[in-house]
């Protein structure tokens, strides 16, 4: 396995948040993490990188669990991207890519061919050579998330955490990032809002609700109508796209249904 | 924000920056000159450095001992101690700005220098810790009492980079109150003229052992900062991406908010609370070498050198037969600066 948990729990203020999560991918694929608001996507990301430390349970990259490595050792490895991370700072997109190569530099290495490798291979990659040196003031907010991912992979990690990659970003950037991160030779977590996206462009999907793992497999084993409406409280109907073959989940508004949810 | 501004002025490898680090040293060691050698009693800037060189190399040149005593005993250690504080106090600036992520942040605006004022205050007239503590240490427990909290203050109103500015406000209010109580409650009239004096920062009465206190204290500071210069540019999006980026946090910022504080403290028990330098020379050094830190520190330290020894020098040649608080000085450049980045932070409509 590329990336494990087993029965892994976090809780703040006195409310679980991540609660008995075990999830395993294999290298090189991507995972989905799907479910509501609050369901626990982002804290997971977070436990998964060691940004908050796991009340219970085990997380391990490759064989190792990641409480016997370095927060340095894990940065290599492991690359974050977070939801909308801005800086006020007069940075252009070369200064952001750059910080990729941070953990594999002590504090008086010099620039070596090696990270000027890592990062042009990065803004290949992304697609952003020739915005190199924009200032990240004037990015769109597409172009932003293309910056951050390209800093995320001039770390050159085997494991690719990205929090809600496709957020606030027009359709033609969602497919664009998400087609991006899929062929993208590295393992991938991706948290994800669109079910029709996840149905697209995920390996495997697990589907999390108040921070429990209520069904994980392929997308076609885990989208069900029933568990969409179980989960997210909608009502859906799914079929077989003719165009490119994946799930293709339709909704339809309920507003009973919504509205029975409201009272409970 | 306007795409031009992006690139540095200045930019290239590293002949370039040799030659600017010593032109740099040139600049400032031009300035000490100028300091010293400007003053009630005019002494040519030749004879300063004849002096100066008579006293480090043993040279011979022939000088007045009367010219020799003013240049060595009270102007030389002058202009020094301003070089040190300008220095010390522009990266304890630069590090804030970066750590806190607000470009309005500098140890003065935060209240730190005010709370380093009051602890310095309470060893001076009130005699805490009877004489085993010096000035220094009080102003330094002052000081990162003063931080702890205004951070506190500014993660109770919500956190984010805003409040820490508002809690900064309600921070020097308190402290600068708590010093003027003590002042005007237990001080006789005398200490209380001098402490005012002092307050607004004075490098009137600096000495040689204040240099052997000042110069340490700002080269050490800077070196410590120097080699966290990749770290503080991790957190340019915040703690979490730094943490993802392999940078121990919570070390990197103990390390350097009690080195920001250590400097802040040594300078204010010194020359008293100087504002603004923080602030604007930062910025001023981030226009001309870009944003990263490893080029912005050094900067930061010899702009901020020069700057204040620049300041000393318009504090006492600005009115005839009276010398200004340097604070008045740098806070009549800092204010209007201070609005400049008010004004060109502010959100885009």
């Amino acid at each position: 396995m590329s990336i494990a948990t087993t029965d892994i729990s976090w809780s703040t203020a006195g409310r679980m948040i991540v609660d008995g999560v075990t999830i395993h991918v294999a290298p090189g694929k991507t995972l989905g993490l799907l479910g509501p608001n609050g369901s626990g996507k982002s804290s997971l990301l977070r436990l998964l990188c060691r940004l908050r430390r796991v009340a219970s349970g085990v997380i391990t990259l490759g064989d190792v669990d990641i409480t016997q490595m370095s927060r340095l050792s894990i940065a290599r490895r492991v690359a974050l991207v977070e939801q909308q991370a801005t800086t006020e700072a007069l940075v252009t997109v070369l200064d952001v890519v750059r910080l990729g190569r941070t953990p594999h530099r002590g504090p008086l290495s010099p620039w070596t061919k090696a990270d000027d490798d890592a990062v042009e291979n990065a803004l290949g990659h992304v697609g952003m050579e020739s915005k190199r040196d924009q200032s990240w003031q004037t990015l769109s907010g597409g172009e932003r998330q293309r910056a951050h991912i390209a800093r995320a992979l001039a770390q050159t990690p085997s494991e690719l955490l990205l929090d809600e990659p496709t957020n606030h970003l027009d359709i033609q950037h969602q497919l664009e990032i998400l087609s991006l991160v899929s062929r993208l030779p590295v393992t991938s977590i991706v948290a994800l809002h669109d079910l029709n996206l996840a149905a697209l462009f995920c390996d495997m999907v697990a589907v999390l609700q108040q921070g429990r793992v209520v069904a994980a497999g392929t997308p076609e084993e885990v989208l069900s109508e029933t568990l969409i409406r179980d989960v997210f409280g909608v009502r859906a109907h799914i079929d077989r796209s003719p165009h490119h073959g994946r799930l293709q989940i339709h909704f339809s508004p309920d507003v009973e249904m919504a509205l029975r949810r409201a009272a409970e | 924000m306007s795409p031009a501004a992006i690139n540095p002025v200045i930019q290239g490898g590293w002949g370039l920056r040799a030659s600017l680090a010593l032109a740099a040293l040139l600049v400032l060691a031009f300035s000490i000159g100028l300091a010293v050698s400007i003053g009630e009693v005019p002494i040519p800037l030749f004879a300063t450095y004849q002096a100066i060189a008579n006293k480090l190399f043993g040279t011979a040149f022939e000088l007045s001992r009367i010219q020799e005593g003013i240049i060595w005993d009270y102007r030389l250690s002058r202009a020094l101690v301003a070089a040190c504080c300008g220095g010390a106090l522009a990266i304890s600036g630069a590090i804030l700005q970066a750590l806190l992520r607000n470009p309005l942040a500098e140890p003065y605006v935060l209240g730190i220098s005010a709370g380093a004022s009051t602890g310095a205050v309470s060893v001076m007239i009130l005699g805490v810790g009877a004489g085993l503590i010096t000035l220094s240490m009080g102003a330094f427990a002052g000081a990162v009492i003063a931080f702890i909290l205004v951070t506190l203050l500014a993660a109770g109103a919500g956190g984010g980079s805003d409040r820490i500015i508002l809690a900064g406000v309600a921070g020097s209010q308190l402290f600068n109150a708590l010093t003027a109580y003590v002042v005007t409650t237990s001080a006789n009239a005398e200490q209380a003229r001098g402490v005012m004096f002092w307050l607004l920062g004075s490098l009137g009465g600096v000495r040689w052992e204040d240099v052997y206190l000042a110069a340490p204290i700002a080269i050490i500071g800077f070196a410590v900062c120097q080699l966290h210069a990749r770290a503080l540019d991790a957190f340019t999006f915040g703690i979490d991406a730094a943490a993802a980026l392999g940078i121990p946090v919570l070390r990197v910022r103990l390390i350097l908010f009690g080195l920001t504080a250590l400097m802040t403290a040594t300078m204010v028990g010194i020359v008293g609370s100087i504002g603004f330098v923080g602030l604007v020379v930062p910025h001023a050094a981030r226009f001309l070498v870009g944003p990263a830190h490893a080029r912005l520190l050094p900067a930061s330290l010899m702009i901020g050198a020069v700057f204040m020894v620049l300041a000393d020098i318009v504090s006492r040649i600005i009115v005839p037969q009276q010398i200004l608080p340097i604070g008045v000085v740098t806070a009549l450049f800092g204010a209007p600066a201070f609005a400049l980045i008010l004004y060109r932070a502010r959100k885009p409509q």
